[in-house]
């Protein structure tokens, strides 16, 4: 499991144990919220290194077995590596081929372990993960934090999301949200990040799982309107503003 | 001087494929007192026979929660399936912290036997002497298995194992075809039939007799004492000399099912189909 750079040194078996200090390409803020039929989570493709937007296609949702769909901001190395356990479990899970399979409260558990695991070995894995799905009729939506922070809610998001989503969503969201509707919803939310989080990019994916499985949508853009006085002179008003 | 050449290890084959140690084994959860199970769709019943060694001794525990979902009932070496016992509670327990629910049966199961299968291919090991009745409920329902010291095991409708085990066998083979739509009360009530049709002519009685139930909404307990006995009473199955409640169908399906424990017998007898094929 422990990667050989962790074990010794860089260079040479006597130089310090390395670990990753500091996240290299990230993603941002991912969204997702129950809706009638299952759960919706909408994340961009941005992959940031530092504060320089490098890369513009990163698939940041991937379906998990029959029943989950994983969603993650953060490393996105990490997250590759993340998707590799999860394969290998599934694979492992499938191969009982006993009518038992991992639902999305069993990988949303498991995935808990591994970040809390990793972060007492002062070597976290440096995601937000989101994990949404649905099994036997029961809707599933948990968030996991790279030191292990975990819950479950009608609604989640990560990063900047927290700040600027979570509050239109407490607003806005109610438990018999159409599939419609729920798009709109996760749209206003990803139009704000896109106006707001200098990370974002207006180009974005909205998956969607039910008990008929997942569907990813080919990637897309907001409309956007930048002529809002207040974007075109920020600071007027703005007291101590530079 | 040697009765048998090949049964010292056991790794070594005898020259007709056997191998004696594990079918040794095997035998040892014969020499147990009885333990049967059964299950219907949504249940799963354990029963067994309580044998004191000594006048001054109590008995002991031959069935054990291993899970709120997952119980096993032993025959054979108790100290080889309170070992047991333990490993499944630390994999089930161990499963439940890493995906916070319960490690489905069959799983367990296979676990289980691979582990004892270990053991027949090892020279310095030797064999677990004790065949396990495994009750569990999972997403798959209500289920039923043998695990015996070969590292074989096999799922059923209900089974039984153990001294006189063949006794509850010919009872529950005549009446199994009933059990997947039977409620927990009669489950429990064949479930006490066939515990003294092991008993031959002695009376029943909860004292010598432990049931333990699992099933959907009702995780793995055993009953205790007072609750048995009054079963036995209100059932008015204690009595060993009454002619048990015969199945409807019993005059027809009976007399094959002797048949066919006769063959059993026979065979056993005249060492025809090593034990490990059970």
């Amino acid at each position: 499991m422990e990667s050989n750079q962790a074990k010794h040194g860089l260079v040479g078996p006597n130089d310090p144990i390395q670990r990753t200090q500091y996240p290299y390409v990230t993603g941002t803020s991912v969204v997702a919220l129950k809706y009638k039929d299952g759960i919706l989570m909408a994340a961009d493709m941005g992959g940031s290194y530092g504060s320089t937007l490098r890369y513009k296609g990163v698939e940041r949702m991937k379906p998990i077995g029959k029943h989950s769909l994983l969603g993650a901001s953060g490393e996105i190395s990490d997250f590759q590596e993340i998707l590799r356990y999860l394969d290998e479990l599934i694979l492992y899970d499938n191969m009982w081929d006993d009518g038992n399979s991992l639902g999305p409260k069993e990988l949303h558990s498991y995935l808990t372990r591994v970040m809390y695991n990793r972060r007492n070995k002062f070597d976290p894995l440096w995601n937000s993960l989101v994990l949404g799905g649905v099994k036997n009729g029961q809707k599933y939506l948990g968030m996991v934090s790279m030191i292990g922070v975990n819950f479950e809610d009608d609604h989640v998001a990560t990063g900047f999301g927290n700040h600027l989503a979570r509050p239109i969503l407490r607003d806005e969201w109610h438990e018999n949200l159409s599939y419609e509707d729920g798009v709109k919803l996760l749209e206003k939310c990803m139009r704000v990040l896109l106006y707001r989080d200098r990370s974002a990019v207006n180009k974005l994916q909205i998956a969607k799982i039910t008990e008929e499985g997942v569907t990813i949508s080919q990637p897309y853009s907001l409309k956007t309107f930048w002529g809002f006085s207040a974007f075109e002179n920020p600071t007027v008003g703005a007291e101590g503003s530079w | 001087m040697f009765r048998n050449q090949y049964d010292t290890d056991v790794t070594t084959w005898s020259p007709a494929g056997r191998l004696f140690q594990v079918e040794y084994a095997m035998e040892a959860v014969k020499q147990g007192s009885a333990a049967i199970g059964l299950r219907s769709k949504t249940h799963v019943v354990l029963g067994c026979v309580n044998k004191a060694n000594s006048e001054l001794s109590s008995y002991q525990k031959k069935i054990f929660k291993v899970d709120d979902h997952i119980g096993v009932a032993i025959a054979g070496l108790t100290a080889d399936g309170r070992v047991l016992s333990r490993y499944m509670r630390s994999e089930c327990i161990n499963y439940s912290f890493t995906y916070e629910s319960p490690l489905p049966v069959g799983r367990l199961v296979v676990q289980l036997a691979d582990k004892a299968q270990v053991c027949t291919q090892r020279s310095w090991k030797r064999p677990y002497g004790v065949g396990l009745l495994v009750a569990g409920l999972d997403e798959t329902g209500a289920h039923l298995y043998y695990n015996c010291p070969s590292g074989n095991y096999f799922e059923y409708q209900a089974f039984a194992i153990g001294s006189r085990s063949q006794a509850a066998k010919t009872y529950l083979e005549r009446r199994f075809e009933n059990f997947v739509d039977s409620s927990r009360e009669d489950l429990i009530k064949d479930a006490l039939m066939a515990i003294r049709e092991t008993l031959q002519g002695e009376t029943l009685t909860s004292s010598i007799c432990t049931v333990a139930v699992v099933g959907a909404g009702e995780s793995f307990h055993i009953l205790d004492q007072e609750t048995v006995q009054k079963l036995i009473d209100s059932f008015e199955i204690a009595g060993g000399e009454e002619a048990p409640a015969a199945a409807p169908d019993s005059a027809a399906e009976g007399g094959a099912a002797a048949e066919q424990s006769g063959a059993t017998d026979q065979g056993a007898a005249d060492q025809g189909p090593a034990p490990m094929d059970i």
